[in-house]
């Protein structure tokens, strides 16, 4: 790919050069989705074994961390947030926001297919319409605001 | 008290999201390896916005908990999704992200397919 214009280019690639960037962003955003996924089920896993409710008290939620499927779901879940702060430096929030509620339709997946839950026609409707945003969001370009190395 | 829960929910949540972006685009592309990890932590460290961001994902995440306590899914899920359209409106406005005709139409198909999930 021929680029006329080294400054835009710069801007593309980001302070260290890497082969297809947008590439890179949606392998980013799956990498996310997946982390997201499984945490999000394993803590949900873990969560119906801890007995006591959930207040503002923390040291709750700190004997439900003792639970190893907890454990696990938020050891992922603290990943997948830093892969979203990854995902950020990337593209913008407007971009980020609704391509990754693409999660809302992978968790009606996986409770339809996992925890045999009952998808109603509504519930399906709603996937297919966050499944068609996303894409129509993923399409757009992911980055508009000018990145550091290029001072205004 | 669910009304407070939401609004506490909502306010971390567009907080957190409009520092993590604005600090994330000025520190630059990150990797996504053990060592870009590395990297990302050692920079949130040294930023006082990003910590005052992560410290508000925090917030929102333990109110969405309580919140899905006491109040079904089908509730706690749409009232999240209020955060989605103020970020939106203020990453317009406050980040100055350029959101085009192609952006807003499939936002607002994401909004209404997260309320019918969750309704």
């Amino acid at each position: 790919m021929t680029n006329l214009n080294p400054r835009i280019n710069g801007v593309m690639d980001g302070p260290r050069h890497s082969p297809g960037p947008a590439l890179k962003t949606y392998f980013v955003l799956l990498f996310f989705l997946a982390l997201k996924a499984g945490g999000n089920s394993w803590m949900a896993w873990g969560m119906k074994q801890v007995p006591e409710r959930m207040s503002m008290n923390p040291a709750l939620y700190l004997r439900a961390m003792l639970n190893p499927s907890v454990a696990i779901g938020i050891a992922a879940l603290i990943l997948a947030l830093l892969t979203r702060m990854a995902l950020l430096s990337m593209a913008d929030l407007s971009f980020v926001l609704p391509v990754t509620a693409i999660g809302y339709v992978i968790a009606v997946f996986l409770g339809k297919v996992f925890l045999h839950e009952t998808v109603t026609g509504q519930r399906w409707l709603g996937t297919l319409l966050i499944f068609a945003g996303a894409i129509l969001v993923g399409t757009t370009s992911r980055n508009t605001t000018p990145s550091a190395e290029d001072p205004k | 008290m669910k009304w407070i829960l939401v609004m506490v929910m909502v306010a971390a949540t567009v907080l957190s999201d409009l520092l993590q972006s604005h600090e994330m685009k000025r520190a630059g592309e990150q990797s996504v390896s053990a060592r870009g990890f590395a990297r990302l932590l050692h920079t949130i460290a040294q930023c006082r916005l990003l910590i005052l961001g992560v410290a508000c994902n925090a917030v929102s995440f333990f109110s969405f908990m309580a919140l899905v306590q006491t109040e079904p899914l089908s509730f706690a899920v749409p009232a999240s999704s209020a955060s989605f359209v103020l970020e939106t409106v203020l990453a317009k406005f406050v980040l100055h992200e350029r959101i085009g005709a192609r952006r807003a139409a499939g936002a607002l198909a994401v909004l209404a397919g997260v309320v019918l999930v969750g309704g």
